[in-house]
């Protein structure tokens, strides 16, 4: 909104310098081309925000809100549900996170290399991060089927382990959901370890060759270290996409069975749009800001200080 | 000793190396896409058994895809299609002019506007959910409403941070000397934006197409808010109604879930450079 102001401001320049229109032309000519996008993100980012906070201190009816202060985020600290949806949210984020950097890096360590059949490979593994969520969702649905017959218990079955209820049972819920993610989130991962390793001194491992230094040293004591700037933007988005996961749970779970996987995303849009708390909704829209913020912030710290 | 790779696994070449990593990439290749090839196969087979794939091809038939005719699938395709159609024409417009002026022009206030840029991409789009839905059924100050409009799902995706941010770092790659030469010769603002530094962004263009084709085929929260009756549903959105229809069975879900993934990984295949490069690109800067 501030942008909209500065705009007005530099488009009409004081009279006196219309002689020298170059000195106004310049930054009306910017503002111009840049009008469209700050138009659409004000109306489409902005204002909704603004407007969530404002939501979150009302008790919002379609003809008149009224002031109700903090009760909103009372609501939400003193329920249960939204207690367990955060607790949900935050043990997915980081299992998704943690397990797609570990396999990440693992495969992209293995498949590094400029030989032909290795771009295939990695072409063929990076599939599942361009594919549709709803669509892929489904597709996993059906392979969690629980009976004995289901696909991923076949599976399971060829190695011993005995069929397992999935998405089914509370307690197998939320871990089905964040195999789900693990595997869409991994090949991205390892693409951008893999463009990370590219930059890594060859003559570094040469040198530590020469010097005798096993494969475990040279990972240890040079590639590592160099990837760390990577690991450090890796577990930042991932962080922030796990915590605002909907799509995944909504298709898969939908929150069931029995709240077991009901994360802070599903459970404002039932609020939102079910329940008709507009609300208690906002506010959890806010909470949920604030904790990607707060997190945002925590590991830019943690950063500057490793690196310090 | 030559290294290409930190555990030199290349320059293994006995027949244990060998027979380890055909294994090893085997079976990434059949982990990832093995849900995905299941999907193709499946959704040309008479598949009955609701529980699981058939992973390999038994009585090829087109049935599916006939079925899906009559339960809209191909309504909801096109609907997918008109959105990603006009939202990627606004998107990659939008982009390029605003990139224009962030590259190539000094003005007070940039800074604040690209922080502002940055602020959209760190703010998670669900999190406005809510108010988004109240700000599009009446949209201030101009008292329109765009639920129920493919407007609704247009508007919103036309400015996105990242497709903004990667095109001002190409354009900042233009020489100057070009753009000066050009103003001597008395070429305009337009003309010089529309003849030069457009054309010669050709490969970035690329870049913000593919991210945004997918982006924009990927929506879900959006289309849920503002698409109230099923004839404005795109694809993704209606996959969910298609599985609780007790009388369609497993093979339209099959069928229209084929069709809800083709397009990205189409679109990936046919523009890996240029994905690859964003890719890189927009994690680097965050």
């Amino acid at each position: 909104m501030t942008s909209t102001l500065t705009r007005a401001k530099t488009g009409t320049a004081p009279p006196h310098r219309r002689t020298k229109p170059v000195r106004w032309r310049g930054p009306l000519i910017a503002w111009l081309f840049l009008a469209p996008a700050l138009l659409l993100f004000l109306y489409f980012k902005f204002i909704p925000m603004a407007m969530g906070l404002w939501m979150s201190f009302h008790e919002v009816k379609y003809i008149t809100s009224t002031w109700v202060g903090l009760e909103n985020y009372q609501t939400i600290i003193s329920d249960d549900a939204f207690a367990a949806a955060i607790r949900h949210s935050v043990v997915l984020a980081l299992g998704t996170t943690i397990g797609s950097i570990v396999l990440g890096l693992g495969l992209a360590l293995l498949i590094e290399g400029p030989a032909r059949y290795l771009w295939f490979v990695r072409t063929a593994a990076f599939l599942p991060v361009v594919t549709t969520m709803a669509a892929v969702a489904e597709v996993w649905r059906i392979m969690f089927h629980p009976a004995d017959n289901g696909m991923l218990n076949t599976i399971i079955g060829w190695v011993g382990i005995d069929p397992q209820p999935w998405l089914g049972s509370e307690n197998s819920s939320l871990w089905s959901i964040m195999l789900m993610s693990i595997w869409r989130g991994t090949p991205y991962d390892m693409m951008i370890f893999l463009a990370g390793l590219v930059g890594v001194d060859r003559t570094l491992y040469e040198a530590a060759a020469v010097d005798g230094a096993s494969t475990w040293h040279r990972l240890r004591h040079i590639t590592l270290p160099a990837l760390r700037p990577v690991f450090w933007i890796l577990f930042t988005l991932a962080a922030i996409r796990g915590l605002r996961v909907f799509v995944e749970v909504y298709v898969l779970t939908n929150g069931g069975p029995n709240g077991s996987s009901e994360v802070l995303m599903t459970l404002i849009y039932k609020l939102g749009f079910q329940s008709n708390e507009l609300g208690v909704a906002a506010a959890g829209g806010i909470v949920l800001f604030l904790a990607t913020l707060a997190l945002t912030v925590v590991v830019q710290m943690m950063r500057r200080r490793q690196a310090a | 000793m030559r290294f290409d790779s930190a555990l030199g696994l290349e320059s293994r070449k006995g027949p244990l190396a060998i027979t380890a990593k055909v294994l090893i990439y085997g079976l990434m290749v059949v982990v990832f896409t093995g849900p995905l090839v299941g999907l193709l196969v499946s959704a040309f087979s008479k598949t009955l058994d609701p529980t699981s794939f058939t992973l390999w091809p038994d009585e090829f038939t087109l049935e599916n895809f006939v079925q899906a005719k009559d339960k809209n699938v191909y309504l909801y395709l096109l609907n997918s299609f008109v959105v990603v159609g006009f939202g990627l024409l606004l998107q990659m417009l939008v982009s390029v002019f605003a990139a224009y002026s962030l590259a190539r022009k000094k003005f007070r206030g940039m800074t604040f506007v690209l922080l502002l840029m940055l602020a959209t991409m760190m703010l998670p789009e669900e999190i406005i959910a809510i108010p988004l839905s109240l700000v599009l059924a009446d949209l201030p100050g101009l008292n329109v409403n765009l639920i129920g409009t493919y407007a609704g799902m247009i508007l919103p995706v036309g400015a996105w941070g990242f497709s903004i941010l990667v095109m001002t770092e190409f354009m900042k790659e233009v020489p100057v000397e070009l753009e000066e030469a050009a103003r001597i010769d008395g070429a305009g603002e337009l003309r010089i934006f529309a003849t030069i530094i457009v054309p010669l962004c050709r490969p970035a263009l690329g870049v913000i197409g593919v991210f945004g084709f997918t982006m924009i085929w990927d929506q879900y929260l959006l289309p849920l808010i503002v698409a109230p009756t099923s004839d404005m549903w795109t694809l993704p959105i209606a996959l969910r109604s298609l599985r609780s229809d007790e009388e369609v069975g497993i093979g339209v879900l099959l069928a229209a879930s084929l069709l809800a993934l083709l397009p990205s990984i189409i679109a990936f295949l046919a523009f890996q450079r240029q994905f690859m490069r964003g890719l890189t690109s927009g994690a680097v800067k965050g």
